[in-house]
Protein backbone atom coordinates (compact mmCIF):
# COMPACT_ATOMS: atom_id res chain seq x y z
CA UNK A 1 0.00 0.00 0.00
CA UNK A 2 1.04 3.56 -0.57
CA UNK A 3 0.29 6.51 1.64
CA UNK A 4 0.88 10.24 1.40
CA UNK A 5 1.62 12.30 4.50
CA UNK A 6 1.10 16.02 4.19
CA UNK A 7 2.28 19.13 5.96
CA UNK A 8 2.78 22.77 5.11
CA UNK A 9 6.25 22.33 3.67
CA UNK A 10 6.51 18.63 2.98
CA UNK A 11 9.49 17.72 5.07
CA UNK A 12 8.76 18.51 8.71
CA UNK A 13 5.73 17.07 10.39
CA UNK A 14 4.77 15.04 7.32
CA UNK A 15 8.08 13.18 7.43
CA UNK A 16 7.60 12.60 11.14
CA UNK A 17 4.14 11.13 10.50
CA UNK A 18 5.38 8.91 7.69
CA UNK A 19 8.23 7.48 9.78
CA UNK A 20 5.94 6.87 12.74
CA UNK A 21 3.28 5.16 10.62
CA UNK A 22 5.85 2.95 8.93
CA UNK A 23 7.20 1.89 12.28
CA UNK A 24 3.71 1.18 13.69
CA UNK A 25 2.87 -0.82 10.56
CA UNK A 26 6.09 -2.79 10.82
CA UNK A 27 5.34 -3.69 14.44
CA UNK A 28 2.16 -5.34 13.20
CA UNK A 29 3.76 -7.01 10.20
CA UNK A 30 2.65 -4.63 7.46
CA UNK A 31 4.78 -2.86 4.95
CA UNK A 32 3.76 0.66 4.04
CA UNK A 33 5.36 2.70 1.27
CA UNK A 34 4.76 6.36 1.02
CA UNK A 35 5.96 9.87 0.60
CA UNK A 36 5.89 13.07 2.61
CA UNK A 37 4.78 16.10 0.69
CA UNK A 38 3.46 19.64 0.98
CA UNK A 39 -0.19 20.59 0.72
CA UNK A 40 0.01 21.91 -2.84
CA UNK A 41 1.66 18.77 -4.25
CA UNK A 42 -0.51 16.37 -2.27
CA UNK A 43 -3.73 17.15 -4.06
CA UNK A 44 -4.68 14.51 -6.60
CA UNK A 45 -1.87 12.13 -5.69
CA UNK A 46 -2.70 8.46 -6.05
CA UNK A 47 -2.54 6.64 -2.74
CA UNK A 48 -4.51 4.43 -0.37
CA UNK A 49 -4.93 7.18 2.15
CA UNK A 50 -3.55 10.53 3.23
CA UNK A 51 -2.57 11.56 6.71
CA UNK A 52 -1.96 15.04 8.10
CA UNK A 53 -2.27 17.19 11.17
CA UNK A 54 -5.82 18.36 11.79
CA UNK A 55 -5.11 21.88 10.50
CA UNK A 56 -3.83 20.54 7.18
CA UNK A 57 -6.32 17.67 6.93
CA UNK A 58 -9.16 20.19 6.83
CA UNK A 59 -7.70 21.51 3.56
CA UNK A 60 -7.71 18.03 2.02
CA UNK A 61 -11.40 17.30 2.40
CA UNK A 62 -11.96 17.49 -1.37
CA UNK A 63 -9.70 14.50 -2.04
CA UNK A 64 -11.27 11.18 -3.01
CA UNK A 65 -9.13 9.02 -0.72
CA UNK A 66 -9.58 8.61 3.04
CA UNK A 67 -7.99 11.43 5.02
CA UNK A 68 -6.69 10.72 8.50
CA UNK A 69 -6.55 13.78 10.73
CA UNK A 70 -4.12 13.78 13.65
CA UNK A 71 -4.41 16.24 16.53
CA UNK A 72 -1.29 15.38 18.50
CA UNK A 73 1.57 14.43 16.22
CA UNK A 74 3.71 13.28 19.09
CA UNK A 75 1.11 10.89 20.46
CA UNK A 76 1.90 7.48 18.96
CA UNK A 77 -1.22 6.02 20.55
CA UNK A 78 -3.57 8.42 18.73
CA UNK A 79 -1.75 7.71 15.49
CA UNK A 80 -1.97 3.97 15.99
CA UNK A 81 -5.67 4.04 16.84
CA UNK A 82 -6.51 6.07 13.76
CA UNK A 83 -4.18 4.47 11.24
CA UNK A 84 -3.87 0.81 12.12
CA UNK A 85 -7.50 -0.21 11.40
CA UNK A 86 -7.22 1.38 7.95
CA UNK A 87 -3.89 -0.30 7.24
CA UNK A 88 -5.38 -3.64 8.30
CA UNK A 89 -8.39 -3.29 6.01
CA UNK A 90 -6.27 -2.16 3.05
CA UNK A 91 -3.91 -5.09 3.58
CA UNK A 92 -6.92 -7.41 3.64
CA UNK A 93 -8.18 -5.99 0.33
CA UNK A 94 -4.74 -6.34 -1.21
CA UNK A 95 -4.42 -9.98 -0.25
CA UNK A 96 -7.72 -10.93 -1.90
CA UNK B 1 25.00 15.13 21.35
CA UNK B 2 25.50 17.86 18.80
CA UNK B 3 21.99 18.79 17.75
CA UNK B 4 21.29 20.80 20.88
CA UNK B 5 23.72 22.92 22.89
CA UNK B 6 23.03 24.45 26.30
CA UNK B 7 23.21 27.87 24.66
CA UNK B 8 20.20 26.92 22.54
CA UNK B 9 17.92 26.53 25.55
CA UNK B 10 16.07 29.51 27.06
CA UNK B 11 13.61 29.35 29.94
CA UNK B 12 10.78 31.57 31.17
CA UNK B 13 10.84 33.88 28.19
CA UNK B 14 8.11 36.47 27.90
CA UNK B 15 6.74 37.18 24.40
CA UNK B 16 3.76 39.05 23.02
CA UNK B 17 3.06 37.12 19.82
CA UNK B 18 3.71 33.79 18.07
CA UNK B 19 5.99 35.60 15.60
CA UNK B 20 8.09 36.88 18.48
CA UNK B 21 8.26 33.40 20.01
CA UNK B 22 9.45 31.99 16.67
CA UNK B 23 12.05 34.75 16.36
CA UNK B 24 13.43 34.06 19.84
CA UNK B 25 13.75 30.33 19.08
CA UNK B 26 15.44 31.21 15.77
CA UNK B 27 17.86 33.66 17.39
CA UNK B 28 19.18 30.86 19.56
CA UNK B 29 19.89 28.76 16.49
CA UNK B 30 21.56 31.69 14.76
CA UNK B 31 23.81 32.33 17.75
CA UNK B 32 24.73 28.63 17.75
CA UNK B 33 25.80 28.98 14.11
CA UNK B 34 23.12 26.58 12.86
CA UNK B 35 21.30 29.08 10.64
CA UNK B 36 21.64 32.49 9.01
CA UNK B 37 19.24 35.33 9.75
CA UNK B 38 17.16 34.66 6.63
CA UNK B 39 16.09 31.32 8.07
CA UNK B 40 14.34 33.11 10.94
CA UNK B 41 12.44 35.29 8.48
CA UNK B 42 11.49 32.17 6.51
CA UNK B 43 10.12 30.50 9.66
CA UNK B 44 8.04 33.55 10.53
CA UNK B 45 6.80 33.85 6.94
CA UNK B 46 5.97 30.13 6.92
CA UNK B 47 3.90 30.56 10.03
CA UNK B 48 2.07 33.54 8.55
CA UNK B 49 1.39 31.72 5.29
CA UNK B 50 0.70 28.13 6.27
CA UNK B 51 -0.49 28.90 9.73
CA UNK B 52 -0.59 27.25 13.09
CA UNK B 53 -0.02 23.64 12.00
CA UNK B 54 3.49 23.88 13.49
CA UNK B 55 1.76 23.41 16.85
CA UNK B 56 2.26 19.66 16.61
CA UNK B 57 0.99 18.69 20.05
CA UNK B 58 -0.75 20.39 22.95
CA UNK B 59 1.49 23.27 24.01
CA UNK B 60 4.33 22.50 21.59
CA UNK B 61 5.30 24.39 18.42
CA UNK B 62 8.06 23.30 16.04
CA UNK B 63 8.86 26.19 13.69
CA UNK B 64 11.04 25.31 10.72
CA UNK B 65 11.79 26.31 7.15
CA UNK B 66 13.33 24.69 4.10
CA UNK B 67 17.10 24.06 4.23
CA UNK B 68 17.80 26.39 1.31
CA UNK B 69 16.64 29.38 3.36
CA UNK B 70 19.88 29.60 5.27
CA UNK B 71 20.34 26.37 7.23
CA UNK B 72 24.06 25.79 7.80
CA UNK B 73 23.93 22.75 10.06
CA UNK B 74 21.41 20.52 11.83
CA UNK B 75 20.15 21.60 15.20
CA UNK B 76 17.23 22.63 17.32
CA UNK B 77 16.50 25.05 20.12
CA UNK B 78 14.15 24.98 23.10
CA UNK B 79 12.32 28.06 24.31
CA UNK B 80 10.04 27.69 27.32
CA UNK B 81 7.64 30.59 27.61
CA UNK B 82 6.76 32.08 30.98
CA UNK B 83 3.21 32.76 29.82
CA UNK B 84 1.82 30.33 27.20
CA UNK B 85 0.67 32.11 24.05
CA UNK B 86 -1.96 31.37 21.42
CA UNK B 87 -0.76 30.42 17.93
CA UNK B 88 -4.30 30.03 16.55
CA UNK B 89 -4.42 26.24 16.64
CA UNK B 90 -7.90 24.87 17.29
CA UNK B 91 -6.90 22.09 19.65
CA UNK B 92 -3.30 22.50 20.76
CA UNK B 93 -3.18 26.11 21.95
CA UNK B 94 -1.77 27.73 23.99
CA UNK B 95 1.90 27.07 23.29
CA UNK B 96 4.47 26.87 26.03
CA UNK B 97 7.42 25.18 24.30
CA UNK B 98 8.84 26.48 21.03
CA UNK B 99 11.47 24.25 19.42
CA UNK B 100 12.87 25.75 16.23
CA UNK B 101 14.64 23.23 14.05
CA UNK B 102 16.89 23.39 11.03
CA UNK B 103 18.98 21.03 8.98
CA UNK B 104 21.11 21.34 5.90
CA UNK B 105 20.66 17.77 4.66
CA UNK B 106 18.03 15.05 4.64
CA UNK B 107 19.78 12.59 6.90
CA UNK B 108 20.36 15.20 9.56
CA UNK B 109 16.77 16.23 9.22
CA UNK B 110 15.39 12.75 9.76
CA UNK B 111 17.73 12.15 12.67
CA UNK B 112 16.58 15.37 14.28
CA UNK B 113 12.88 14.64 13.77
CA UNK B 114 13.36 11.24 15.39
CA UNK B 115 15.15 12.81 18.31
CA UNK B 116 12.63 15.60 18.81
CA UNK B 117 9.67 13.28 18.62
CA UNK B 118 11.28 10.83 21.04
CA UNK B 119 12.00 13.63 23.54
CA UNK B 120 8.76 15.58 23.26
CA UNK B 121 6.63 12.47 22.81
CA UNK B 122 7.94 11.04 26.09
CA UNK B 123 5.55 12.41 28.69
CA UNK B 124 7.98 12.14 31.60
CA UNK B 125 10.75 13.92 29.68
CA UNK B 126 8.31 16.58 28.58
CA UNK B 127 7.08 17.11 32.14
CA UNK B 128 10.69 17.56 33.25
CA UNK B 129 11.36 20.12 30.54
CA UNK B 130 8.26 22.04 31.57
CA UNK B 131 9.16 22.08 35.27
CA UNK B 132 12.99 22.19 35.22
CA UNK B 133 14.47 24.93 37.39
CA UNK B 134 17.39 25.73 35.14
CA UNK B 135 18.93 25.13 31.74
CA UNK B 136 21.32 22.43 32.97
CA UNK B 137 18.40 20.41 34.23
CA UNK B 138 16.69 20.60 30.83
CA UNK B 139 19.91 19.72 29.03
CA UNK B 140 20.66 16.72 31.22
CA UNK B 141 17.14 15.44 30.90
CA UNK B 142 17.41 15.55 27.11
CA UNK B 143 20.91 14.16 26.87
CA UNK B 144 20.01 11.07 28.93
Amino acid sequence: MYIVSVCGMGFGTSLMLLMDIQSIAKDFGYEVDGEATDLGSAKGKKCDFMVASSEIAAELSDQDVPIISINNLLDKEELKQKVLPLIESIAKEESK
Amino acid sequence: MTLLSKESIALNIEVNSPEEAISVSGDLLMKAGVIRKEYIDAMVDGFKKVGPYIVVAPGIAIPHARPEYGALESGFSIVRLRTPIKFGHKMNDPVQLVCAMASNDNNGHIEMLRMLSSILGDSSKLAKILTAKDISEVYQNISN
